[in-house]
């Protein structure tokens, strides 16, 4: 008696399809990606209901964090080679070409204008550990910060004709003082309206 | 798709030509797939969702001394920002009325924003009848605290609001109910 013979099927699938689609997704993540960097800033930000986003350029951005330290970060390497000149020579600093390249990769920094030429110049491994000693900021009219921002306004509206928008970033545990001062720095430029920096929190039914 | 047609059907063999026997072109995509999905998934994971979010806040100029219209003192609301998560307000004018102590959150200024804008719309005459608030930081409260307040005006649509300095008075009332 003959045996019913199953004829057997290949187990190997067609997977043609499946590699373009996960190829396709591949190079969708990796050009969506953003190379995150080293933040020195470490701020927890209080949640609000706002949905606003903020803008991608244009931007200065205040950190105030790790007890009362303010950092400093402006978008975009011109603004940011022109601020540097500017307050190179307001505080009697001369930067080289080299500094300047290196200031204007740097993303975020919390050095008074007496480190800064040390700071431009450390190894990306000395960084690491580095602590920063933040920005200094007090209640006169000519402190590092205003000068900051005040440069930065500057070198902006000179390049890009735009006025820069000044965001506030504060940690949560921040005492109203703090923050209190850096409002008050900008409203001494006449910049009455600024943003503040939430992270999202559903908005609650009413 | 991934394997070409190299069997060389249909062309008849009758001829009786030696053919070399053609290697077939399929290539096993599996560790390809596998390796495209592992990046993915890292890639997915990496990325972050949650961009960071803006409060645009306008703080009253203080270059002008503008001369003000009169507003009625029974419309205007104080909430003092005390430590410990703790606030207090008051309706009206500082030391007449004796102020509420109350939490953050929905229980507490939330509702006491919205019975208060009420009262002051149906006590007023329209269209001066929205209630106006001042936001009152003392040096104890968190910034966290003056975000969580801003944030309220938005939620319960209180649409004048200001952040003023606190008068040494007020720090007395907090003092004196244990939140300064």
């Amino acid at each position: 008696m003959p045996r019913v013979k199953v004829a057997r099927k290949s187990t190997f699938i067609d997977m043609t399809a499946m590699c373009d689609v996960a190829f396709l997704l591949l190079t969708f993540f990796i050009l969506t990606a953003k190379p995150r960097v080293e933040d020195p800033a470490k701020a927890d930000v209080p949640p609000s209901s706002k949905e606003q986003a903020i803008p991608d350029d244009n931007v200065a951005m205040i950190t105030i964090g790790q007890g009362n330290k303010v950092f400093y970060s402006v978008t975009g390497t011109d603004v940011r080679t022109e601020a540097l000149k500017a307050m190179g020579e307001k505080y009697k600093v001369t930067f080289t070409p080299e500094e300047q390249a290196r200031f204007a990769v740097t993303e975020v920094f919390g050095v008074p204008m007496s480190q800064l030429k040390q700071f431009l110049n450390m190894t990306a491994e000395d960084k690491k550990t580095y602590q920063p000693p933040g920005i200094p900021v007090d209640t006169t009219a000519n402190n590092e910060l205003s000068n900051w921002v005040y440069t930065s306004r500057q070198a902006d509206k000179a390049l890009h004709d735009k006025a820069l928008d000044i965001a506030i970033k504060g940690d949560r545990r921040e005492q109203y003082p703090a923050i209190k001062m850096v409002i008050d720095n900008l409203q001494r430029q006449k910049i009455n309206k600024f943003s503040l920096i939430t992270a999202l929190r559903q908005a609650p039914k009413k | 798709m991934a394997e070409l047609d190299t069997s060389g059907k249909g062309g008849g063999h009758k001829g009786g030509k030696v053919r070399s026997k053609k290697a077939s072109t399929r290539v096993d995509l599996t560790a390809m797939v596998d390796l495209a999905f592992l990046l993915i998934t890292f890639f997915m994971l990496t990325t972050t969702l949650n961009k960071p979010k803006a409060m645009d806040l306008a703080m009253p100029d203080k270059s002008v001394q503008k001369i003000q219209l009169p507003v009625a003192a029974t419309r205007s609301m104080t909430i003092l920002l005390g430590s410990h998560n703790k606030l207090e307000w008051y309706m009206g004018e500082a030391g007449k009325t004796a102020p509420t102590v109350d939490n953050f959150g929905k229980d507490g200024i939330r509702k006491a924003l919205i019975e208060n804008g009420k009262n002051v719309a149906a006590t007023h005459a329209a269209p001066d009848n929205f209630m106006i608030v001042l936001i009152k930081p003392s040096e104890h409260s968190t910034y966290e605290n003056l975000v969580a307040a801003l944030d309220e005006m938005s939620i319960t649509g209180v649409k004048s609001y200001a952040i003023v300095d606190i008068t040494p008075l007020e720090i007395g009332d907090l003092k004196k109910n244990n939140i300064y």
